[in-house]
């Protein structure tokens, strides 16, 4: 068992970043573990070759199948299975996608190799790989180990890991795989619902709500502090789950990326992954939570441990007070 | 026809809490314990297939893996409309990781032989994302992840359902059945147990069973079963907030000069 192969994910004909990631990820593992190998499972996947010949892929493996225009489940992991029994890699890497979710545990049991999820650090000791994860809503992290395995299956976490942007000039190799049947049938694509004037990618200052809010009788008075102070109302999915905001308001891996915020106060939001990849590239976070320890407090600049709801009505008292002052 | 639904008892820490001696795990007595969330929609999602099709005997049935503490969770799923429970438990389960746990599920699915298992599709505690799609791996059946739609009459050879992606982005889809689907949070309203219900679900049959009972050999069960092993669990030493104290009035204002540090 040698080298490192990553699959390579692609979507309504664009490369995923995720699979540019693990390329990065495996970078730094390469002089241990050995060649690096990008397959693209694809209806045509000439087409992705070029995205993914970037950092230190040494080879793109391609492998043609109709029903895998767009991702089915079964058809890739027959596809990987095969493939990785031909090119025993020791480390195969996915990104932590929707994707994987439905493809990397079933891969795990076919090969029965070690496998792990959500990874945000890898690293080898002794000769064996280890594998660092978040557990208990990333309250501790988790280090991984995989005794007598002779292959390792690795998700990744969105944003651990760098993208590389250098071009590369791998060797291409394409293979047939025979036999291998869909069990699921792709029938339509549905784009969220238009965002109604929503800008939750272009706004600068965004004052997003969570489940602290407790009451769909609070949101009100949160959409008003939020036009008061001049930020854009923003929320975690359990709000957009109970449909008291519009899902075009939700920021987090499922809704909306913050892409261009300075300031971005999350109020009753504890700070699950899903929630913090929407807030990657927010520069200043600040945090109000009544949990001391909620996970939040671990990537804001600024925490209060508080009731939302007391330092809300205390934001609006002051807001208002200054107006007045200033009128 | 019968329906699956695996559920989790999942721990949450406590505000303080320490690690275990072996420092593999948190100390328990510094948990607490509920019925994962994203079970509350699986366990919905089944029932509203029962209640939409009442000729056609659909049994539910909750399934968990866990000592006898694990009963509450089962207790609940019948409360809110699971018809029997299983419960699986023996002391060589003890280090099981998820795939470890989901050879178990999957030889309760062999045995009932049901139409649909519907698994959360993550722990709230964990966030593995693997057990249910382990099943489906397991016992070879289809499967899709993720669901946030599903449409199934009993007795058809297909699902309809809808996976939701990142950005939102929805894909729809046609699943062969017999399958294994995860539930994504907001599928549905997971309805409130009433008092009547609670009760009458300490009435419905829950049955106890070992691992070997099912035929799972040694080799299968607990640590040889798992694909994966805690070496080390702690707190991370990371960056922390810088912390605003006061009064609700003093934190406000200070939060208010932020504000205008920030985009000034």
């Amino acid at each position: 068992m040698s080298g490192i192969l990553v699959l390579a994910e692609h979507r309504r004909g664009e490369a995923r970043p995720g699979s540019l990631e693990a390329i990065g990820a495996a970078e730094a593992l390469k002089a241990d573990l050995g060649p690096l190998a990008i397959l693209i499972i694809a209806a045509e996947p000439q087409k992705y070759v070029e995205p993914f010949a970037v950092g230190a892929v040494d080879e793109i493996i391609t492998v043609a199948n109709p029903a895998a225009k767009e991702f089915e489940p079964h058809v890739y992991e027959a596809v990987l299975s095969r493939v990785i029994e031909e090119r025993k890699p020791s480390l195969i890497l996915l990104p932590h996608s929707i994707d994987s979710w439905g493809l990397a545990p079933g891969l795990a049991i076919a090969l029965d190799a070690g496998f792990a999820t959500d990874v945000f650090g890898i690293r080898r000791e002794a000769g064996e790989i280890v594998a660092t994860r978040a557990g208990y809503q990333e309250k501790v992290w988790v280090e991984l180990d995989f005794p007598q395995k002779q292959q390792v299956i690795l998700t990744l976490r969105s944003g651990a890991f760098r993208a590389p942007t250098e071009l590369a000039s791998p060797k291409i190799t394409a293979l047939e795989v025979e036999g291998v049947k869909p069990r699921s049938s792709h029938l339509e694509w549905r784009d969220p619902p238009p965002s109604g004037g929503i800008d939750i990618p272009g706004s600068k200052f965004i004052l997003s709500i969570g489940r602290g809010i407790g009451d769909e009788a609070n949101i009100e008075q949160f959409a008003e502090l939020a036009e008061s102070l001049g930020a854009t109302l923003g929320c975690s999915r359990p709000i957009a789950d109970n449909g008291w905001l519009p899902k075009a308001r939700q920021v987090g891996q499922s809704g909306q990326l913050a892409a261009k915020c300075s300031l971005y106060i999350a109020m009753g939001i504890s700070g699950a992954v899903q929630h913090q990849w929407g807030m990657k590239h927010v520069e200043t976070i600040v945090a109000v939570n009544k949990d001391p320890e909620a996970s939040i407090f671990g990537i804001a600049a600024y925490g209060i441990v508080g009731d939302m709801l007391e330092i809300a009505d205390e934001l609006r008292k002051q807001v208002a007070a200054a107006h007045a002052e200033a009128g | 026809m019968k329906i699956i639904v695996p559920v989790k008892r999942v721990a949450s820490l406590d505000d303080e809490f320490e690690m275990r001696e072996d420092g593999r795990d948190v100390e328990p007595d510094f948990c607490e314990f509920d019925l994962n969330e994203f079970d509350e929609y699986s366990i919905e999602a089944a029932v509203q297939i029962k209640e939409a099709n009442p000729d056609a005997g659909v049994e539910v049935i909750a399934l968990t893996i866990g000592p006898e503490d694990a009963d509450e969770v089962l207790r609940k799923a019948l409360a809110k409309g699971a018809d029997r429970a299983i419960r699986i438990w023996q002391d060589a389960l003890e280090g099981s990781d998820q795939i470890a746990i989901a050879r178990i599920i999957a030889k309760v699915v062999e045995r009932e032989q049901p139409s649909l298992v519907l698994c959360g599709a993550q722990s709230s505690d964990h966030a593995h994302a693997e057990t249910g799609m382990a099943v489906a791996g397991l016992v070879h059946w289809p499967h899709a992840a993720v669901i946030t739609h599903l449409d199934y009459r009993p007795g058809a050879q297909s699902a309809l359902v809808e996976r939701e992606l990142e950005g939102g982005l929805v894909e729809r889809l046609e699943l062969e059945t017999p399958a294994v689907v995860t539930i994504q949070l907001g599928i549905n309203k997971p309805r409130y147990a009433s008092l009547r219900s609670i009760k009458q679900a300490n009435a419905k049959p829950l049955d106890v069973l070992t691992a070997e009972e099912l035929g799972l050999s040694e080799a299968e069960i607990g640590v040889p079963g798992s694909l994966s092993r805690v070496r080390r669990m702690f707190p991370p030493d990371r960056r922390r907030s810088e912390m605003i104290e006061g009064t609700p009035a003093q934190q406000a204002a200070r939060l208010l000069e932020i504000i205008k540090e920030t985009l000034h």
